[in-house]
């Protein structure tokens, strides 16, 4: 048994929420000096080139990757032997996101009530899944999500007999109906099988896997492959004004489904797809 | 083709802009994204007046982090231009000459844009920082309880652009995606 004092927690997630929305991690980075080195529109490359220097910028002056800083989305995995004390795990998560978001001049993006719309002024509440996993320590992801992606996240029941070209159907459809307005270069985040909401919980958990390593399962790392190629085929480019990079990585999660369904969800990402892991142990 | 010009501007300037051109904005702009939006949108249909002059001036979709001490604004990179189409066709017909935004129109902003002969604008989406230098200076000129989406007045500097829907209704979004189509 291991116990953790919450203000561990909320002085980590403050931190997190910070370093996450002016810093990408190093595969993102990659993956974007790339696309502008292969990128064949001179309009598309040179947009590529003004979002490495946005990220310098962002770095070096301290001001956000994008004015859109997101709804803060947090993944807690608990080992089972960890006992939290010194006040609620939620409260502290919570307060670790205000304090992140207040204290680090990060936009404050969500409102209280989705009709009647009044802003919370501190960003909270964040987004939180936990996972109770075996062992004692705590590993927390913080991924904040902007909107104009999320706006074209889709999911899709499909059938059964639609399988796996009724899944590559769904993905394409959703990145051209994104186009623009997801601010291209993306990052695709696919989750297939489960039910309704597991789905859509893969699809999101995908987007924080590195855009530079694929699923371990053979067909899902042909289809992500596969997908990719396509996207970036269909011309939308970067900032959606042509060109052959629409597409940073496809990461695809897959589960068990029920014998009736083919739950397929696609949650688009724009190029700052961020997301800070830190393990307390 | 590369171009400069001052805003607020007039018509003589948007036959001169053609979809595809990279444009260079000096003067002053206004931002306002969805909640100032709707409250324009029912101000004018309570027959109320508009917290700015809408006519021969540019209103970007914008709503930017806050700044740090000593600098005007903090990121300020454009949003989704398709959540302000249902308001927009009624700023046009008021003489609303540009936007800046990222993302597809609406075919009745498309109409209005060619009706009124205005121009839509598209800045690089996801580049905040960068875009946060061509700004001067901020002030909240309305709505300030509203944060974030405060309608404000910056005064802007060579802010880059590219036009996307000019006045003759052609889209850059559709042309510049077949140009580079390689899949069946």
């Amino acid at each position: 048994m291991r116990t953790i004092d919450v203000k561990l927690i909320v002085d980590n997630i403050s931190e997190m929420c910070i370093e996450a929305n002016h810093f990408l991690s190093q595969d993102m980075k990659c993956a974007l000096e790339n696309a502008a080195i292969q990128e064949k529109a001179p309009l598309g490359k040179q947009i590529l080139e003004q979002l490495q220097e946005n990220l310098q910028i962002a770095g070096e002056d301290m001001i956000p990757i994008c004015q859109d800083t997101g709804m803060a989305v947090v993944f807690m995995e608990i080992g089972q032997d960890v006992h939290f004390e010194g006040g609620v795990l939620e409260d502290a998560i919570n307060e670790g996101v205000r304090r992140g978001y207040v204290d680090g001049y990060l936009r404050k993006s969500v409102v209280k009530d989705p009709i009647y719309r009044d802003n919370t002024k501190d960003n909270t509440p964040a987004i939180i899944h936990y996972s109770i996993v075996a062992g004692d320590q705590v590993k927390i992801t913080i991924a904040p999500k902007g909107f104009g992606s999320e706006n074209m996240s889709r999911v899709f029941m499909l059938k059964p007999a639609d399988g796996i070209e009724g899944v590559k159907n769904a993905v394409l459809t959703a990145v051209r109906d994104a186009g623009p307005n997801a601010c291209p270069p993306m990052v695709v985040g696919v989750g297939i099988g489960g039910t309704f909401e597991k789905c859509a919980l893969m699809a999101k958990q995908a987007l924080t896997r590195p855009v530079n390593e694929h699923s371990e399962i053979p067909y899902v790392r042909e289809l992500e492959e596969e997908l990719l190629s396509k996207i970036n085929a269909s011309g939308i480019g970067p900032g959606g004004l042509g060109g052959s990079t629409t597409a940073l990585a496809v990461n695809i999660n897959t589960y068990p489904t029920h014998i009736a369904g083919l739950p397929v969800a696609v949650n688009i990402c724009c190029h700052v797809n961020r997301h800070v892991v830190r393990v307390l142990d | 083709m590369d171009k400069y010009i001052n805003v607020p501007f007039g018509a003589e300037d948007v036959a001169n802009l053609h979809a595809g051109d990279y444009v260079y904005l000096t003067g002053t702009i206004y931002t306002a994204r969805d909640a100032a939006h709707k409250r324009m949108y029912e101000a004018l249909q309570k027959g109320e007046s508009l917290p700015l002059e809408i006519k021969n001036n540019v209103i970007y979709y914008m709503g930017p982090s806050p700044a740090r001490e000593g600098r005007p604004i903090g990121s300020a990179g454009p949003t989704t231009a398709s959540r302000m189409d249902k308001y927009t066709p009624a700023l046009l017909d008021l003489g609303l000459i540009g936007m800046i935004g990222k993302g597809k129109r609406s075919e009745e902003v498309k109409a209005a844009i060619v009706r009124n002969g205005a121009v839509y604008f598209a800045a690089v989406g996801g580049a905040g920082a960068l875009l946060s230098r061509s700004i001067i200076e901020s002030e909240v000129i309305a709505y300030d309880d509203l944060g974030t989406e405060a309608i404000r007045r910056l005064k802007v500097e060579k802010f880059p652009v590219i036009v996307v829907i000019d006045s003759q209704g052609n889209n850059l979004y559709e042309t510049a995606i077949q140009e580079y189509r390689t899949e069946a």
